[in-house]
């Protein structure tokens, strides 16, 4: 499946990324060239395969309900690029 | 002393010949000399170690000392370390200090090995090269015009120039078994969930895998013993009792089954390549292994699956890197998504964003049953050859890698063709398997490593069959001058 720049464009705003104009066409051409490598899934019938997302197909183990951990808020905050009354800064969202 | 092995070392430290104090700093005086020209450690640790050092010194003084007190570690800059900087080979986590320990950090340090630095690798390991990095390639040790693999290019360049005695990697489709092909190292990728992945910056979840590289399969027991385990802290870490993986080095090898692939000896292998694995096999056979010809037909499929579940994977991992709770901010943000987008483009590299983009893809509205669904549903099938190969034969033995070290800047405009350097180990991160590479062979003054490949949780036998090859050869003690 051949990306174009509209394509690329729709992906990286999903990604919250931004691609430069200049790169654009470079960039949908890589993508592109690796979807290509990857359609050669779709010549394999797998419609009597199940679906596997873990190797061993094990679900997920829970611990029980119980607070285990301090808060340490003040100390993981001193490596935010910005921070102020314990909260996290950012621009503003709405006027 | 350098290039000895961690049980080698241990040997030293237990009879007095050398003090862990001695051997840091001669490590360190070596990463002084040595790093500058190959850019294996991005960041050295010399004060902390020479502490480390001295506290691992007077526990052997007690008499509390176990085989890796006093070893001199390096790990992956993809690991956590509590006050150094992790920065995972990115400019995203370039003033990332981690608050916190990796429990593989952790494990090590409570076995008394001295954290010497952190070392370099493909930014969020996604690589098979090592040229990714944001701080630079690494230099192979054994021809400073190739790279040592990846992604734990830093970690396998580190220990074959002698510079730390044993390394932490990761394994998400081949990243600590490749660089320890290309740099002569044996590096074993445990099963999925032997291992603890707490506080190692996640690529892919249902692949990563921590592991060691190490100079002989002995050593590589060792570093699992100490790292191997339940862990509370990540959920998919599988609940087992503990296990000696040195226990069962010196078993003979008498009716060993080995399984050939019959996919993986086929004309796209270099035939210089396929004759050191053939001589390989002739010593095994000696030892009283018998092999047969197994298949695994979907293993052409492999690449393609992993490259819609890695990458998706990843995208939704890489998220998290979003500018605002730590890590690389963008200078004076318009808005919100101007801070997520101009933060995270100017500060991943060029590789990360095409994957966190095939990913985004392959995750959006429309394609998800097309790529995801479908990459799980070949994920399985992978995992059904290998169970039937191991109806047959104990483990399986093939190529690490089609060649040997290739040349810097050779493969580096093309993903396509570097996504299929990983050709022969990455069903074994689909299939969650344990695979380990070892020295075979030298191919013009270059390693060639082989793999193993055996059933989840086969570890022991792995390192057993290594063990018992590394006692009738000496590739693995092969070192290169530097």
């Amino acid at each position: 499946m051949a990306l174009d720049k509209n394509d690329v464009e729709k992906i990286a705003h999903l990604a919250r990324l931004q691609i430069n104009d200049s790169d654009i066409v470079e960039v949908a051409r890589r993508i592109s060239n690796i979807l290509g490598m990857i359609d050669q899934m779709q010549s394999v019938d797998t419609s009597a395969v199940s679906a596997m997302a873990h190797p061993f197909d094990a679900g997920q183990r829970l611990r029980a309900d119980q607070i285990t951990e301090t808060n340490q808020r003040d100390y993981y905050q001193q490596i935010a690029p910005a921070t102020q009354d314990g909260l996290y800064l950012v621009p503003k969202v709405i006027e | 002393m350098l290039s000895k092995t961690v049980a080698e070392l241990a040997g030293a430290l237990t009879r007095k010949e050398v003090s862990a104090r001695e051997l840091t700093q001669a490590y360190l005086d070596r990463i002084h000399q040595l790093n500058p020209a190959l850019n294996a450690y991005v960041t050295i640790t010399a004060e902390q170690a020479l502490a480390q050092a001295d506290a691992a010194d007077s526990r052997r003084a007690q008499g509390n000392a176990g085989p890796l007190t006093g070893i001199p570690i390096a790990h992956k800059d993809i690991f956590c370390t509590r006050g150094v900087l992790t920065a995972c080979g990115s400019r995203m986590l370039h003033n990332f200090v981690a608050p916190y320990d990796a429990t593989v950090v952790e494990r090590l340090e409570q076995a008394g090995a001295i954290m010497l630095g952190k070392t370099n690798m493909d930014e969020f390991a996604m690589g098979s090269s090592n040229e990714t990095s944001w701080f630079g390639p690494v230099r192979n040790p054994w021809d400073h015009a190739r790279v040592p693999g990846g992604s734990s290019g830093g970690s396998a360049a580190a220990v074959a120039a002698g510079l730390c005695a044993m390394a932490t990697g990761t394994d998400t489709g081949g990243s600590i078994r490749q660089p320890a092909s290309f740099c002569g190292l044996s590096g074993l990728k445990p099963t999925y969930g032997r291992v603890s992945r707490w506080g190692m910056i996640a690529f892919a979840s249902s692949l990563d895998q921590a592991g060691p590289l190490t100079r002989s399969a002995e050593d590589a027991a060792l570093m699992m013993n100490a790292i191997a385990g339940s862990d509370m802290r990540d959920s998919t870490c599988l609940e087992l009792a503990f296990e000696d993986f040195t226990a069962q080095l010196n078993q003979p090898l008498a009716g060993l089954r080995i399984g050939l692939p019959r996919e993986h000896f086929t004309k796209d292998l270099n035939p210089a390549v396929q004759t050191i694995l053939q001589t390989a096999i002739r010593t095994l056979e000696s030892l009283g292994a018998s092999f047969k010809e197994v298949s695994l037909p979907n293993n052409y499929l492999s690449v393609p699956a992993y490259y819609v579940i890695a990458p998706a994977e990843a995208s939704a991992n890489l998220s998290r890197f979003d500018g605002v709770r730590f890590g690389y901010r963008c200078e004076n943000p318009d808005n919100l998504d101007d801070l997520y987008k101009r933060s995270r483009s100017e500060s991943f590299g060029d590789e990360v964003k095409r994957r966190i983009m095939v990913g985004t893809y392959a995750l959006s509205a429309g394609y998800y049953d097309a790529y995801y669904i479908k990459a799980q549903k070949i994920r399985r099938l992978i995992k059904q050859d290998f169970d039937l190969a191991f109806n047959d034969v104990d483990l399986i033995l093939g190529p690490t890698s089609p060649h040997s070290a290739f040349k810097l800047g050779e493969k580096v405009s093309d993903p396509v063709t570097m996504y299929l350097e990983d050709i022969y180990t990455i069903a074994v991160n689909l299939a969650g398997l344990p695979g380990m590479s070892l020295p075979a062979g030298m191919l013009n003054g270059l390693p060639i490593g082989m793999q193993l490949v055996g059933p989840s949780l086969s570890e022991s036998r792995l390192l057993n069959v290594a063990h018992q090859f590394q006692m009738n050869t000496d590739w693995h003690s092969q070192r290169p001058e530097v």
